[in-house]
């Protein structure tokens, strides 16, 4: 019986193939725009998640101010070097620590010139960063003591300004003063927040401060606590350093923050996470509106099949199987509605995979729920145009004309 | 609805006092002002009358379609007035056939799938159904119009289609209503024919309502009403 009411409906949706693609088209929209923006989410989240776990999970970075991110106080004192190197002093199971201050800078070689951000910083700052050489040398500790006119270029910088040519031992102009490269960064691509990690000009930190910021301030610490050793720990210990060095009395709040990797992670792919959930409920209204679609299609296939009904009726259809044919029929023209949705939404995040460089994460769970979503929209809008095709007096249905 | 040996000796119909009342206070109108009629196995009633007669409500409430406002209604010896609409669906379902006016066949649904539809709701097998449904098509001497839809058919044909869905069950009465009512005279006269035999060889018992009296002549029994009443109940002496 369920068999030929199922045979029955796609007959009836086969008859009308225009207005029930129509009809499912706002399920398709908003099951495609669901599947779109959960898949696209969790990329990104996984994405976040690698590429912090990528830089290592025995970083720690230690900012002025109270926190990263939203409500950030900027009116805390900026750190100094000596804030570095009392850190590397005097907090053990450390494996390097790095200062850097950056500021935005026109690099020129020749007839090309190129915005980039310039950091000063020391020897340690590559080790911290799990980054590597793809060519030339780091500064040696005579070049950072003196705060020699040298620099090691991204490969972004490279591509800009030298094109094809060998940059190593070139001059490079940054500010007022010319630079000798002396070491090429392999290619790190995009960071998580979108921005190009490879356009950088790294300077020795007091050559940095000396003939470009012109000030001795410190933007991060970035530290790299030793293999086996407690992160928390060393964050502790940094803390109860800093407070001590800024001068913090016990009842007063930090002025800079210690944020190791995991809490990174914790504020990125929250971030993400929210995103993905308030575009979903977007795309969830227009579910309903597509429910709303189906219930006007049903209750217009309700009134022109009223002859039709009072047949069925009449000859033997109980009310409930009047019921179950429409409310099937409805079922099936949502659920197939669902169905393109996700083959659409899963296409489309296969093709925006490309564009937008988020990795294609299958979620089984989203599509399965938006599935049955979308077969429960249907029995929703279905129930009401079902119920009142059943509730037909057959004598009146048979007049219809 | 299991009939009981009490039942086989009842009329197949009988109706006692039925009456039908549509609106209320002014605008009460009695369709039917008291009915008193029996239907016997076998028998080919014509019900016949001027329009507003009463004979459709009449046929209504034989169908069990529609229910009478006061009187009491047997069918096999079961009270019909007790029913709810589900039982009187099923007992439609399982003793009577429908031919209507209008033939009422599902469009752009071939033959076949129109006379199976009252199998589907008995839950015949489909082998089965296909079997019986082409059976009851070759009957209607429609045999090879299998997959033809109504469209593809002239009226005489859906009638005669729409008279095979109706005794595809096999049912205990076929009520008709005015079923030569949209037909011209030949095909009119080819319908009634087709009944007549239905009635003699196969022994179904027929109810039809008619206002044309060259129809009503191949009825056994030819019953007139007039204002809601039986004006005259005559068997039919054209009939063997």
């Amino acid at each position: 019986m369920l068999w030929d009411t199922l045979i029955l409906a796609l007959r009836e949706i086969r008859r009308h193939v225009l207005r029930s693609l129509l009809t499912i088209l706002g399920i398709v929209i908003g099951v495609a725009s669901v599947i779109t923006m959960v898949t696209l989410g969790s990329g990104a989240t996984l994405q976040v998640t690698e590429q912090i776990s990528s830089l290592g999970s025995n970083l720690l970075m230690v900012s002025p101010g109270k926190r990263l991110g939203p409500g950030r106080d900027s009116t805390a004192p900026p750190f100094k070097l000596a804030d570095a190197e009392a850190v590397a002093r005097d907090i053990s199971n450390l494996a390097a620590v790095a200062p850097a201050a950056s500021q935005g800078a026109t690099a020129i070689y020749g007839n090309e010139n190129w915005s980039t951000t310039v950091t000063g910083t020391n020897n340690q700052y590559l080790k911290v960063r799990n980054w590597a050489m793809a060519n030339g040398r780091d500064f040696n500790d005579g070049e950072l003591r003196a705060g020699s006119a040298v620099c090691i270029i991204g490969d972004t910088v490279r591509k800009k300004l030298f094109k094809d040519q060998e940059p190593l031992g070139k001059r490079i102009r940054l500010g007022k003063l010319s630079f000798q490269v002396i070491g090429l960064l392999e290619g790190k691509g995009q960071s998580t927040m979108g921005m190009d990690q490879d356009d950088i000009v790294l300077v020795p930190i007091h050559a940095f401060q000396r003939r470009i910021s012109g000030n001795q301030d410190i933007s991060l610490i970035q530290v790299s606590v030793s293999d086996g050793a407690s992160t928390e720990k060393v964050q502790d210990d940094i803390e109860r350093l800093m407070r001590e060095r800024r001068h913090i009395t016990a009842n007063e709040e930090d002025n800079f923050h210690v944020m190791d990797m995991k809490e990174i992670a914790k504020m990125l792919t929250g971030t993400t996470q929210i995103l993905t959930a308030l575009l979903s409920a977007v795309a969830a209204v227009s579910l309903l509106v597509g429910g709303i679609g189906i219930m006007n299609i049903m209750l217009v296939s309700v009134t022109e099949r009223t002859r039709e009904i009072g047949v069925r009726l009449a000859i033997g259809a109980l009310e409930r199987e009047v019921l179950t044919q429409f409310l099937v029929e409805a079922v099936v023209l949502s659920s197939s509605g669902g169905l393109f949705g996700i083959a659409l939404g899963l296409s489309a995040c296969f093709a925006l995979k490309g564009v937008l460089q988020v990795p294609f994460v299958f979620n089984p769970g989203i599509v399965i729920i938006a599935f049955l979503f979308s077969a429960a929209v249907g029995v929703i809008f279905g129930y009401f145009p079902a119920l009142k095709a059943a509730g037909l007096d057959p004598i009146e249905a048979l007049r219809h004309e | 609805m299991v009939l009981t040996e009490k039942s086989l000796n009842q009329p197949l119909i009988s109706l006692k006092d039925i009456r039908k009342i549509y609106g209320t206070g002014q605008a009460e109108m009695h369709a039917l002002r008291g009915i008193d009629l029996r239907i016997e196995e076998g028998d080919f009633a014509a019900i016949m009358g001027p329009s507003g007669s009463g004979k459709s409500t009449c046929l209504n409430i034989l169908g069990c379609l529609d229910t009478p406002s006061a009187g009491t209604y047997s069918f096999k010896g079961i009270s019909v007035n007790e029913l709810d609409r589900n039982q009187r669906t099923r007992l439609r379902r399982n003793y009577l056939g429908f031919v209507f006016q209008g033939y009422n066949l599902l469009s752009r649904t071939s033959a076949l799938e129109n006379i199976e539809l009252p199998l589907i709701y008995r839950s015949v097998p489909v082998k089965a159904r296909h079997y019986r449904a082409s059976q009851a098509l070759e009957k209607v001497g429609l045999k090879g119009w299998e997959k033809h839809t109504p469209g593809e058919l002239s009226g005489g044909q859906q009638q005669r289609v729409a008279i095979a869905r109706a005794i595809v069950t096999e049912p205990a009465v076929l009520m008709a209503d005015e079923p030569t009512g949209n037909l011209d005279t030949v095909r009119s006269h080819e319908i009634m024919e087709l009944l007549t035999k239905l009635n003699r060889e196969q022994g179904i018992t027929i109810v039809m309502v008619t206002h044309e009296p060259d129809m009503a002549a191949y009825a056994k029994r030819i019953i007139h009403f007039l204002d809601g009443l039986i004006e005259s109940d005559k068997k039919n002496g054209r009939v063997n």
